[in-house]
């Protein structure tokens, strides 16, 4: 008798665990929905919205500095009042640049803080995980912090807006750039094992043909050891080498190449060729970046003389603790201006729905060198893009301002001049 | 009643499951989305550690790879259901196909490692299975074409079936089916335990010497808790794949694989119901810590080092003061606790090779008695 | 150009540096009869202590000195504190405290230096010397290589030829007659977790700053190579430890230079599997396979 009351204890053990968990998870579960008439996160005087960013992880170089100065514009905006009275709240999350944990994160954001909408998540392998969870929720996904073609699928993921010239446009405009001045030269590749790659390659192709690219070499950011594809690209005898790395990776590359006497010619995309990060991450073998090429669409943080950059830097100084001024402040606070931007054109009635429509009219510019290409059809990020080249310790713009699309329009010169920052930095209706 | 009940293991589990089955169901309907995921996804953690508590608790084998066994069921769950997606599987079906499929399919990668481990000792095996994790990550990339590199793959969900209503939260729906696979498994896990087998199965932790004296085929019986503890595994990857909607080697980690041994240890090794303690603790406890670190961080960049850091070091601290000085975990606190009034002293064994608490007075100990 | 050469040297290069660090798993392992799983996290640990040192004091061998002694420090604080306390007939118990404490130390390091990879210089040039159109290795490579042998002479030297090695050794295969002998059991058990550290940290230093840099989990994968080097070689044997981990290193160097795609972990995989099916052991093991 006594074993047997034994044996029956355990599985009510087992019960009166359960139970138990089921007393703590409820008594954390909170009240849930009550959301009917507006939309989450937003109240008379707060909207609440929030990001996943790569604060550690193989990818935090210099992309861990992105938020804070996106945040840092928001205070700024916050301390004139804010927009329309309600003030913004910017949660940022770290996912590490793991594409698990931005599942675990953005379902906190969506689900348990009930943001109004995800802006400026980052990462190509990371967002395309949480596409059709923001979908489904039907969460606006603004201004994604990757040149991915992917955010640009309005019939498949009509809430999700792309912000950067997507990795396509770079290419192309490299590529035109390649064959009108390293004509002849053996043309390689480098690029992460993704979507981004993968894009990338898609626009040097399509301008340089098949045939133009000759080696072509792919890393995964979980294995830091680079020298295999350094060597294979050294012995294939490539003069240029396109990148389309992350900045860790570019300062691996560059560092690799150097250590096995390779020194091409190199091209990265804008994502990968922040002069600061890359530097920083070399270390004392910086110098090796003199005359590498980059493409980008946003002012150089080195143009001190550019409003823009003029306007985020009073902004640094005085709401991000003066941090390091780069490629990636002028990046976050773009993204800031952009959201501002739009809730001031969607004006005081704010739900989900009204503020895609706002973003869809088309009305937003901020600092980039072409345009915005929103429209009901479209949901791609800035268009004009630009070369660049670093000469000591400046990464300076040279040439003229390209346009073109992810698609088959040929990269053609861009005339317009670029817009000015008004006189506060704050955008108005 | 009670001596009917206490007589047929069977009937009695069954009995049980069925009341932690309503219970669950009965709680899914309070919980908000978010608490209904976090549930999910400790269910779906809870068929793996289930399954590890068995096999190192009660087979003395050591597996530090036990992520990457269930990266294995999730990458076939995501493989399969697309496979039977595209040709037009609708409905339950497209849900029990990819879940069978990551079952066997891990069960079968772990016959294979467990063929392997099974002359191996103590840290030769945990070489051997540590190893596992950086596999996995070595193998999504090679094969990048099908596996989706570090991105990782898409898994097609259904929403909740048309007939609970179209407002029907999906992460209620995503409970049950979570739920559902964890009641299976303990129930199944429990009757093993209890059966024949679990007491060969101590035997061989025990003393494998004397267990082969008495008759027992020693390897096949390491495989065997090898296969099945793999299987479980392999159905809380596929489970976590519906969770989250896609796979990826990230979710896999080798950290990922170490926490799922630590929970188990914490929760008390050997344990089912300490099972449910670790799977508990690996979704509450970074969430607790985590909104600690929110509270305490005064500047943004503290909280951010804190964030994430703070769990994994209260983490690391439990478990070392729960290993020192009270290793038979929560699980064991609890039963210590109730059955305070009739612990009998028994003389502390001592097992080479073993690696369970030497503490008798466990539940799960005390059925190694019963042999 | 065929790569063989290179791959050979830099495998070498690498593989010296597992060596070095299944060495001090191996240390550990011959005195407690346990596998250290946090000496990767320790020695993150003191990689970072040498990442400040040398950015405060400019000296790159202040820092290399740092992490020797910070290694010596930690491996000692960890068997006398921690280790000592944990029950010695329960095996999984040691492995349970050791994640523990890498889990401590890493979210320490975590909070202390935040999650940014922290690029470290090395002293000598990485740029391989060439004889003719052949890269062959890079002064780094002959520095590594110095140092790794200089560390094992002084070990081999140290356990054969002086009396606390001697002690050190006998404490360890026969505990009780070495106290009947009125050798300090405990302390020599303190001193191989020491030795251990301190390895283990110089080896370390050699290998992060070849990577991304200074990071909590920057010792992670270098910790389950040189476990598998141990495990191939025989966690009983120094020379084991050696052949294990240059081994490991030739066999990532020529998957990952001749495969397109990098399989150098399954391979490694397939490598420990085929040893430990031959022998259950390890290669250089003179134990048998159960432990009693």
């Amino acid at each position: 008798m006594h074993e047997h009351t034994h044996r029956f204890r355990r599985p009510v053990a087992t019960v009166a665990s359960l139970g138990l968990i089921g007393a703590l998870a409820a008594c954390g579960g909170g009240g849930g929905g009550g959301d009917a008439a507006s939309s989450p996160g937003v109240t008379k005087d707060t909207i609440v919205v929030g990001t996943h960013q790569p604060l550690t992880g193989p990818a935090a170089a210099g992309y861990s500095s992105i938020s804070p100065a996106t945040k840092a514009y928001f205070d700024y905006v916050n301390s004139k009042g804010g927009v329309h009275g309600r003030k913004i709240t910017y949660k940022v999350k770290d996912d590490g640049y793991n594409p698990a944990n931005t599942q675990k994160v953005v379902r906190e954001l969506v689900l348990k803080d009930k943001v109004f909408a995800i802006v400026n998540g980052l990462g190509t392998p990371t967002h395309t995980g949480v596409l059709d969870f923001l979908k489904t929720n039907k969460v606006p996904d603004l201004f994604v912090a990757s040149g991915s073609r992917n955010w640009n699928q309005v019939k498949k993921y009509p809430t999700t807006f792309g912000f950067q010239a997507d990795y396509t446009t770079e290419a192309k405009v490299q590529a035109t750039y390649i064959k009108a001045n390293l004509a002849g030269k053996k043309v390689c590749f480098l690029g992460q094992d993704d979507d981004f790659g993968r894009d990338a390659l898609l626009g040097l192709t399509q301008v340089l043909g098949e045939d133009g690219v000759a080696e072509r070499q792919k890393y995964v950011t979980s294995n830091t050891n680079v020298a295999p594809q350094i060597g294979k690209l050294k012995s294939a005898g490539c003069e240029v080498v396109s990148l389309a790395t992350v900045p860790g990776f570019t300062a691996l590359a560059v560092g690799t190449a150097a250590r096995l006497k390779f020194q091409p010619q190199w091209i990265s995309t804008s994502v990968g060729a922040d002069l600061n990060t890359v530097g920083g991450a070399l270390g004392k073998a910086a110098p090796l970046l003199e005359g590498f090429l980059s493409s980008n669409y946003l002012p150089s943080a080195f143009d001190a003389e550019d409003p823009w950059v003029k306007q985020f830097k009073k902004i640094n100084a005085e709401f991000n603790d003066d941090a390091p001024f780069t490629g990636n402040t002028v990046y976050g606070m773009t993204v800031g201006y952009l959201f501002v931007q739009a809730l001031q054109q969607n004006g005081k009635d704010l739900t989900r729905e009204s503020l895609m429509e706002t973003v869809e009219k088309g009305g937003l510019d901020g600092s980039g060198l072409g345009k915005l290409r929103y429209a009901k059809d479209d949901h791609a990020g800035y268009g004009g893009v630009r070369m660049a080249k670093v000469t000591g310790t400046s990464q300076d713009y040279f040439g003229p301002t390209y346009s073109t699309d992810d698609g088959d329009t040929p990269v053609e010169e861009y005339t317009e001049e670029p817009t000015q920052p008004p006189a506060d930095g704050i955008p108005t209706e | 009643m009670i001596e009917l009940l206490a007589r047929h293991t069977l009937l009695r589990h069954l009995l049980v499951t069925l009341a932690a089955g309503v219970a669950l169901l009965a709680l899914t309907y309070t919980l908000s989305p978010y608490r209904n995921y976090q549930l999910a996804t400790m269910a779906a953690y809870l068929c793996a550690t289930a399954g590890l508590t068995v096999l190192v608790g009660l087979s003395g084998q050591l597996s530090l790879g036990h992520g990457a066994l269930m990266a294995v069921g999730a990458y076939t769950y995501a493989l399969m259901s697309a496979e039977v997606g595209d040709r037009g599987t609708t409905g339950p079906m497209l849900l029990l196909l990819p879940l069978v499929a990551a079952v066997v399919a891990t069960a079968i990668v772990g016959g294979i490692v467990g063929l392997a481990g099974a002359r191996l000792f103590g840290p030769y095996l945990a070489g051997l299975t540590l190893t596992l994790t950086i596999v996995v990550p070595a193998i999504t990339t090679t094969f990048a074409d099908q596996l989706g590199g570090d991105q990782g793959l898409s898994v097609l969900v259904e929403p909740a079936p048309a007939s609970l209503g179209i407002t029907f939260p999906l992460e209620r729906w995503q409970a049950w089916i979570a739920c559902a696979a964890a009641l299976l498994t303990m129930l199944l896990l429990a009757n093993l335990v209890h059966s024949r087998f679990g007491r060969e199965m101590r035997a061989v932790r025990d003393d494998e010497v004397a267990a082969r004296l008495s008759g027992i085929n020693v390897q096949r019986t390491k495989v065997i808790v090898f296969v099945v503890s793999a299987a479980t595994a392999g159905l809380g990857g596929g489970i976590l794949a519906i969770l989250t909607q896609s796979v990826s080697p990230g979710a896999f980690s080798l950290a990922f694989s170490l926490f799922l041994l630590m929970a188990v240890v914490i929760g008390g090794i050997g344990s089912l119901a300490g099972a449910v303690w670790g799977a508990l603790l690996l979704v509450a406890l970074p969430e607790i810590t985590d909104s600690l670190a929110d509270n305490i961080g005064s500047s943004p960049q503290l909280a951010e080092r804190l964030d994430g850091n703070l769990s994994l070091a209260v983490f690391g601290l439990v478990l070392i003061l729960v290993t020192i000085v009270f290793p038979r975990g929560i699980q064991g606190l609890v039963s210590a606790v109730s059955q305070r009034t009739r612990r009998s002293g028994r003389p502390p064994s001592s097992r080479p090779g073993t690696t369970t608490t030497e503490d008798p007075p466990t539940t799960t100990s005390s059925e190694s008695i019963d042999a | 150009m065929d790569p063989f050469i290179f791959l050979t040297v830099d495998g070498l290069a690498r593989g010296a540096v597992f060596a070095a660090f299944a060495l001090a798993l191996v240390l550990i392992w011959r005195g407690a009869r346990l596998v250290n799983f946090s000496q990767g996290a320790m020695a993150a640990a003191t990689t970072f202590i040498a990442y400040s040192v040398t950015n405060a004091s400019g000296s790159y061998w202040l820092g290399l000195v740092a992490a020797v002694v910070s290694g010596l420090v930690i491996g000692a604080i960890t068997e006398r504190y921690v280790m000592r306390f944990v029950d010695p007939t329960q095996h999984l118990n040691a492995v349970i405290v050791a994640l523990g404490l890498v889990l401590v130390i890493q979210a320490i390091l975590g909070i202390i230096y935040g999650s940014q990879y922290r690029p470290m210089d090395v002293p000598f040039s990485r740029s391989p010397l060439s004889i003719g159109d052949q890269p062959l290795l890079s002064p780094y490579d002959i520095f590594v290589f110095v140092t790794v042998l200089a560390v094992m002479a002084g070990l081999g030297f140290a356990f054969t030829r002086t009396d606390i090695g001697l002690k050190m050794r006998a404490a360890a295969f026969a505990p009780d007659m070495a106290r009947l002998l009125g050798v300090n059991v405990g302390r020599m058990l303190t001193l191989s977790w020491a030795l251990a550290g301190a390895v283990g940290g110089l080896a370390a230093l050699l290998v992060v700053p070849t990577e991304l840099g200074a990071h909590p989990h920057a010792t992670d994968l270098v910790f389950v190579y040189a476990f598998t080097a141990a495990v191939i070689g025989g966690l009983d044997s120094p020379i084991g430890a050696v052949v294990g981990g240059l081994g490991v290193g030739l066999v990532l160097s020529y998957v990952s230079g001749y495969s397109d795609n990098d399989l150098s972990a399954v391979v490694i995989l397939g490598l420990l599997i085929g040893v430990l099916l031959l022998r259950p052991s390890g290669l250089f093991s003179h134990a048998t396979a159960r432990q009693v």
